[in-house]
């Protein structure tokens, strides 16, 4: 069990978190002018990287707040914490 | 009476405190302090178990936890009972109860014992090979193969004992508190850390605490006295916590490590009585220190595993610490100089040792020298190659080896007498924490170890678990590394004077040679599981490379003891067979539990009431009171019926169902999620996220608004009632009120942060009655008589502040039966005394409360959906024919995009529809399903039943149903094909009461 | 020809101390090029690779492995094996797999101990028992053996359930397939290899795939780390490590790869006799031959390949074994370990074609690939050798993510209202 370091609330167990899969993937803004590939990439498609990955956590079980996380999915080394909005690091 | 074979008073052992136990039914004794292990052993008795597979006899081999062979039931026939107890550990008590497992009808004779002969059919895998013919007898050989595997006895009752959890958080942890590990902890302690020493033994000190030899001293005292001594300082330290009878179970990522400790195993029943059995300690370690010593080898040799064949430091020990011979007449057999020293102190305490069979060539340590000099028989270049003796080992054969250790000088054999043989086959680093951690190993190829490489956290290894195992070496190793992890630059041990004996000669032959061909021996790998050298080669032979086939093919390493004594062997046999170096070949992934953990202390506290929460409405009393039967939905407990003399559910949702459409009924909704929604954007953030728009909702209206996933698929439903410009309030399902508020938090943070919108959720704020029927009128006016409830003032679908008395409440008309109804909302605190009120004043008009089961039955009179029982998480509105709900003018909201997918676009999709049956009262299972031609092979199958009652309100069988095109099949005829019969029914529209919604103004 | 083998060729090998057994699979020298390549030595791919050999006469076709064969998934899983899905078309695909599993030992000549003891799921509250007798009656239907138990007859048939309506979530019914049951995982990726070997298929292991050569919009072969290998059609089944294969050919997949735990206790004598799940509770335990119990966790939330999980997740799942078997307090686990699975978002599989020609994927087993594994690859040989699917896995392919025809199984298991 890793540790999350919530950029509110701080150092946390993984279990007060719940994750929320990969980051930066925005929501349409004109989804009824995409194609069902188009649309299918947003809904279901996704990286699921080996390596370092850009991912959201909610602090579901403290400040309810949402933000990004960069980890390492080989060894769930979690390399940066940054808030959403905030610019993502370069790793 | 069987023999006594203490032969010293020890200090670990309380001579003054006989202890009684029972072993195969036969009353021993022992003293405080023992284990069942040298308790029985002080009795001579060597023969505790039989193997798994070919039912061998088997004796005590080590005095630890690494214990193949010596594994027992205890208290038979009680809820105390527990199998595969390790003898070497468990420590006795009056009244303990111990039983040889895995044989019948007893230890001494056992019938299984048969399969020893059979042996030679049974090699590594053989049941692969075979039990396929005839293919049908498979369940008939299975369960001969199971009865016959499987060592003890599972409990049959439920466990009396409790169990909890503790959290730690510390600046070190010290694993192990050997020599190593207290010098660790209490230079951490001293340095102002807050260091926590654990050790899996009753008492600490490791193997130094009885180490007697004149030959190890430190500071010119033997090393067990300046050992004491340490630990006298230890215990006053403020910073330091330790904890005995703790065993680490395992080290995860980000130095997270469970420990079990034991409390009460080693306590008489009377004294064990009410207190915590085991504890689990989850502890956070900023920095960890691994001191786990290590495990010595055997040695693998034809009939390597008969009783009274031990380790050379188990024997040791047994000597110096329990004060307990392991025999008469004891040879030692090795590879290395440690048995010399093991011999050396237990010729002192007047044990005969008549021999050592040493398979080097030389060796000039002070160890073999003092040996040669008690007059102990050193048989050098030698090997065991054979040892007799059924139960207990009698004579060994001994050969002179070649120099290449593969094969002897000459056919001579030499047989030797004993009743105990010890062997020392080196030491194997305990390296399975550090690796579970993550942490790398390297091989050492000069003595043939895998020790640390890689720190995967902060952590270090130090003593012999870190490959360094002579003491001065240690002490200067560890005081090195130990400076650097903590930071610091002088200890208390920096001017140690430390004197001992140097010699590393070790002469590693990981499989000794036989005068027989391999196949006609039984060299043991691993004792438990009955896997020997041969099968090991047999599964090279047949092309299984990897260390983890071997082990999966051969099941060497996968009894309880995991294989801590024999898996390098298996390494080394491999290497050697396949011509690869060890370092190459890498170890097996050692899993966690390090030692087996018991579920309780895994789960602890979280048994029974505790398993999960109760949420409860604060008219729960009420309702117990009123005899109501439950259900669970999610955690909540909701009032299911309220059967009245001895009614069943269907005759009391019958009676509640008539009354609250004839009369009054009142319904406990406080379970109904409810979110309150604030900020200038609220009325946006429902227009996104519900299909219906919301813009122009008039305050103090409420309207009813579908949910649904991102992929089109109905989520929740539920009123949202616009309390104010910018205060809404919403009503969610009970079971998904959780996901509802965080799928919006979601959008409101991640993807529409601009908005002005606030949630909280207010679930347990509000206790909520819902009273309808024709006469809910009348009781709101009893209770609010202020209130003006005229259709004109208050109308359906809308809210009104009110006070009931002192206490304010939010009254929302709205109905989910259909009926005339109001839903009163009060601050939690309030609702029982809320309900109390409702039903005094309804009194007089037969108000009825009425449960879950009777509201899905008047609602489906009405046609409304539940979502997750008439949807499914595959149904969009329009699936629903709820086309009205969906905005078509709506811009976008969450899932619109993807109703217009192809498929979610077709019109044969599955679609809600009523049913009825030919026989009016039939009522269909839920469940159940729908087909149109019940000759066709395979049956097609449209649909199925979501919810079916019988109405007495329509005094007939109802249902909803989805069906495939459903939508356009009114009135056609289908059937429900069940196990014994077809049934008739007919597809109508889903509403069947009061379509013209004339009851809701009633 | 192989030693077949039988209790005849055992008696023989014991009379020259099994120093005779010939190798179950050979360790063979690379071509430069096949016809086929399964990536992924799994059960899943062995059985394909064993059913392209055996049906479709494809001979020249190897499986790559990266480490050793059904080390991932195949060696890690809880071995139930069930076929009462709701859907038609995961009931066809599971059941076909089921009848394979009848007949495999004999058909591979490997005891791969296939053992019908039953399997039964639980419902342990009022929209569980909708959704059992839901899926009762389609089982039925789709000749499926599945029935509804009362508690008493879960009882009955389990007696070390705690039925107690008492409990915090008493056992309200249930639904047992008696048809369904466990099996030894190893064995059955060791005999496909063995059969496949022996049709001539080349089984490379220590080979992992670093790149999927394209050209255009078809394959050319994998670069390796043992060297290129030139083929027209390669077939993934690499479970959990699916997206990594798919990255490398430039296409994202709807798959997650969470991390799945499972433990074993101690062995005991026989104490249950069946296969018992409860997805409400989340506790599913068998017994396995050996005598230990055999216990299955859940998935964490987040994607990892470290293949470790949560400690959370261990003991959520033992609360749960205890809840409904309290008998268990006192037996210990001896081993816990974790996997990684390729989920997908309907929780059924993908077994399909992709917009790249001769690039195939098997994948998005989830928690519960094993007991699809003679189906599996039977249907992906079909579908390799066709370049079309099979009618029986045609629905299973990747344009239902697009379309939205999705097999909604984890969907069917409906949420609480």
């Amino acid at each position: 069990m890793f540790l999350i370091t919530c950029p509110f609330c701080g150092e946390r167990e993984q279990s007060e978190f719940k994750a929320g899969g990969e980051a930066h993937i925005e929501r349409p803004k004109q989804p009824t002018e995409l194609s069902d590939d188009e649309w299918a990439e947003y809904l279901f498609m996704r990286k699921n990287i080996k390596g370092i990955q850009f991912e959201r956590w909610n602090h579901s079980h403290g400040c309810r707040k949402w933000f990004n996380v960069v980890r390492d999915t080989s060894n769930d080394e979690i390399k940066s914490v940054y808030k959403m909005g905030e610019k993502p690091p370069t790793i | 009476m069987s023999k006594n074979l203490r032969v010293k008073t020890s200090k670990f052992i309380d001579e003054t405190s006989r202890v009684s136990f029972k072993f195969n039914g036969k009353t021993y004794y022992g003293f405080k302090g023992d284990t069942l292990a040298s308790a029985l052993l002080s009795n001579d008795v060597h023969l505790v178990g039989r193997s798994f597979k070919y039912h061998r006899p088997r004796g005590i081999m080590t005095a630890g936890s690494e214990e193949p062979s010596a594994i027992v039931q205890i208290n038979d026939n009680t809820s105390l009972t527990e199998p595969n107890v390790r003898a070497t550990e468990i420590e006795i008590y009056d009244g303990l109860e111990a039983t040889s497992q895995n044989c019948w009808p007893s230890v001494n004779f056992d019938i299984g014992g048969i399969n020893n002969f059979m042996s030679p059919l049974l090699p590594a895998g053989f049941y692969y090979k075979t039990f396929m013919w005839p293919a049908s007898f498979w369940e008939k050989y299975e369960y001969v193969i199971r009865h016959s595997a499987g060592l003890g006895k599972s409990p049959t009752k439920p466990d009396p004992d409790i169990y909890e959890h503790k959290y730690i958080h510390c600046d070190v942890l010290v694993i192990g508190a050997g020599i190593t590990g207290i010098m660790a902890a209490k230079t951490a302690a001293k340095n102002n850390l807050k260091t926590l020493l654990l050790d899996e033994k009753n008492e600490i000190g490791g193997s130094t605490i009885y180490q007697d030899s004149e030959h190890v001293k430190i500071n010119d005292q033997s090393s067990s006295t300046w050992l004491e001594n340490e630990i006298i300082e230890l215990e006053k330290l403020d910073n330091l916590e330790i904890k005995t009878r703790t065993s680490v179970a395992a080290y995860h990522g980000y130095n997270y490590l469970l420990a079990r400790e034991n409390l009460t195993d080693h306590l008489s029943k009377g004294e064990k009585q009410n207190k915590v059995r085991q504890r689990l300690l989850k502890i956070r370690a900023k920095k960890v220190i691994v001191a786990t010593g290590s495990l010595e080898r055997p040695l693998v040799f034809n009939n390597n595993d008969r009783p009274g064949i031990m380790l050379s430091s188990a024997v040791k020990k047994y000597a110096d610490y329990y004060g307990v011979a392991t025999g008469q007449k004891n040879i030692f057999f090795t590879n290395n100089d440690t048995a010399y020293e093991s011999a050396i102190s237990l010729n002192k305490k007047g044990i005969k040792v008549e021999s050592i069979i040493d398979i080097r060539e030389q060796s000039n340590s002070e160890f073999t020298k003092e040996a040669e000099n008690l007059g102990i028989k050193i048989y050098r270049s030698h090997t065991v190659v054979d040892t007799e003796g059924y139960k207990r080992i009698n004579k060994i054969t001994i050969m002179e080896l070649s120099k290449d250790g593969q094969s002897f000088t000459s056919s001579k054999k030499i047989t030797l007498d004993c009743d105990c043989l010890a062997i020392a086959g080196g030491w194997t680093p305990a390296v399975h924490l550090f690796t579970q951690s993550g942490g790398k190993l390297k091989f050492r190829d000069e003595d043939q170890v895998f020790i640390p490489n890689e720190y995967p956290s902060d952590q270090i290894s130090i003593g012999s678990c870190n490959g360094d195992f002579e003491i001065d070496d240690i002490v200067k190793n560890t005081l090195k590394t130990l400076k650097e992890f903590l930071n610091i630059k002088k200890t208390n041990y920096d001017d140690l004077n430390i004197q001992c004996p140097k010699d590393k000669e070790i002469r590693n032959i990981w499989l000794l040679p036989s005068d027989k061909v391999l196949g006609k021996t039984k060299p043991f790998v691993d004792y438990q599981n009955d896997a020997t050298a041969k099968d090991i080669k047999l599964a090279l032979r047949e092309g299984f490379r990897s260390i983890e086939h071997v082990k999966r093919y051969t099941t060497t390493g996968m009894g309880t003891d995991q294989g801590k004594l024999g898996n390098m062997h298996a390494l080394g046999i491999i290497a050697e067979t396949a011509g690869v170096k060890m370092g190459e070949l890498g170890t097996t992934t050692f899993r966690p539990p390090y030692t087996p953990l018991t579920f309780g202390t895994i789960v602890g506290r979280n048994v029974g009431e505790y398993f999960d929460t109760f949420r409860r409405t604060p008219m729960n009393d009420w309702h117990i009171e009123h005899k109501a039967e439950f259900e669970n939905v999610g955690q909540w407990k909701r009032a299911w019926y309220y059967p009245k003399n001895k009614e069943t559910l269907h005759e009391a949702v019958q009676r509640e169902s008539k009354a609250a459409r004839d009369g009054a009924g009142i319904l406990d909704a406080s379970t109904l999620g409810k979110i309150d929604i604030q900020g200038t954007d609220a009325s946006e953030l429902l227009n996104r996220v519900y299909t219906n728009a919301w813009s122009k909702l008039a305050i103090g209206k409420c309207r009813y608004g579908l949910m649904l996933n991102e992929d089109g698929m109905v989520y929740d439903d539920g009123v949202t009632t616009r309390l104010d410009e910018n205060h809404y309030i919403m009503t969610t399902t009970t079971g998904g009120a959780a996901n509802v508020l965080g799928k919006l938090e979601d959008y409101l943070q991640t993807e529409w942060p601009e908005l002005d919108v606030y949630l909280t959720s207010v679930t347990d704020h509000y206790a909520t009655a819902s009273v309808c029927g024709p006469n809910s009128k009348k009781i709101i006016n009893k209770i609010i008589p202020d209130l003006d409830l005229s259709d004109e003032n208050f109308p359906h679908m809308s809210f009104k502040n009110a006070k009931i008395g002192n206490v304010k409440c939010r009254v929302m008309r709205i109905s989910f039966t259909g009926e005339h109804s109001y839903e009163i909302n009060v601050q939690a605190n309030f609702g029982k005394s809320l309900w109390e009120k409702c039903m005094e004043a309804g009194e007089e008009f037969n108000i009825t409360p009425y449960g879950t089961e009777t509201m899905h039955l008047l609602r489906a009179e009405k046609g409304f959906i539940i979502v997750g029982q008439d949807t499914d998480a595959t149904m969009t509105p329009i699936d629903l024919q709820m086309d009205w709900i969906v905005s078509k003018k709506k811009y976008d909201f969450i899932g619109k995009r993807s109703l217009y997918r192809s498929d979610t676009m077709r019109e044969d999709r599955k679609q809600l529809v009523g049913l009825v049956t030919d026989n009016p009262s039939e009522v269909l299972e839920e469940g159940s399903q729908i087909v149109a031609d019940t000759n066709l092979k395979p049956v097609e199958m449209l649909g199925h039943v979501t919810s079916s009652y019988y109405s007495p309100n329509l005094n007939k069988s109802i249902a909803l149903a989805v069906v495939r095109g459903g939508k356009n099949m009114m009135g056609q005829k289908l059937f429900i094909p069940m196990e014994n019969k077809n049934i008739n029914v007919t597809i109508v529209d889903p509403v069947f009461f009061d379509k013209e919604n004339e009851r809701l103004n009633a | 020809m192989k030693n077949k083998y039988s209790i005849f060729s055992l008696i023989k090998n014991a009379f020259s101390y099994h120093e005779n057994w010939q190798k179950a699979w050979k360790d063979p020298v690379i071509k430069k090029e096949y016809d086929a390549i399964i990536v992924g030595g799994g059960g899943h791919g062995l059985a394909t690779a064993y059913y392209l050999a055996k049906k479709h006469n494809m001979k020249n076709i190897a499986v790559v492995e990266k480490g050793w064969i059904g080390g991932g998934n195949t060696g890690r899983n809880t071995t139930i094996i069930r076929s009462n899905y709701l859907w038609d078309a995961s009931a066809g695909l599971y059941d076909h797999a089921l009848k394979l599993w009848e007949g495999l030992s004999q058909e591979i000549n490997y005891n791969v101990m296939f053992s019908q003891r039953g399997v039964m799921n639980l419902a342990h509250n009022l929209q569980d028992i909708r959704d059992l007798k839901r899926r009762t009656h389609a089982n039925r239907l789709n000749g499926i053996d599945a029935v509804y138990l009362s508690t008493e007859e879960v009882k009955k048939f389990c007696p070390i359930i705690n039925t107690s309506p008492d409990i915090r979530y008493p056992v309200l019914g249930g639904t047992l397939q008696r048809r369904a049951g466990t099996a030894r995982h190893d064995a059955v990726a060791w005999g496909y290899a063995r059969g496949a070997d022996e049709m001539g298929v080349d089984i490379i292991q220590n080979c992992e795939v670093k790149g999927i050569k394209r050209n255009g919009d078809e394959v050319e072969g994998i670069e390796t780390t043992r060297g290129f290998i030139k083929t027209k059609k390669i077939g993934v089944v690499a479970a959990g490590h699916s997206s990594v294969l798919a990255n490398m050919a430039g296409l994202r997949l709807p798959l997650e790869s969470k991390p799945l735990q499972a433990l074993v206790s101690e062995p005991v004598k026989p104490v249950i006799d069946t296969v018992v799940m409860s997805n409400a509770v989340h506790a599913y335990v068998s017994q396995s031959d050996k005598g230990e119990l055999v216990i299955g966790a859940g998935t964490d939330d987040y994607i990892s390949y470290s293949q470790k999980g949560s400690h959370d997740i261990v003991e959520g799942t033992l609360n749960a074994i205890l809840e409904l078997y309290p008998i268990f307090s006192r037996m210990r686990m001896l081993r816990q370990w974790g996997g990684i699975v390729d989920i997908c978002p309907d929780a059924s599989p993908i077994i399909s074609k992709t917009t790249i020609k001769g690039l195939y994927f098997n994948c998005g087993w989830g928690t519960g690939g094993f007991k699809a594994t003679p189906g599996s690859g039977d249907l992906f040989a079909h579908t390799i050798a066709n370049d079309a699917p099979h009618k029986l896995n045609a629905a299973f392919n990747l344009n239902r993510f697009i379309s939205g025809d999705l097999v909604d199984e984890h969907g069917a298991a409906a949420v609480a209202h």
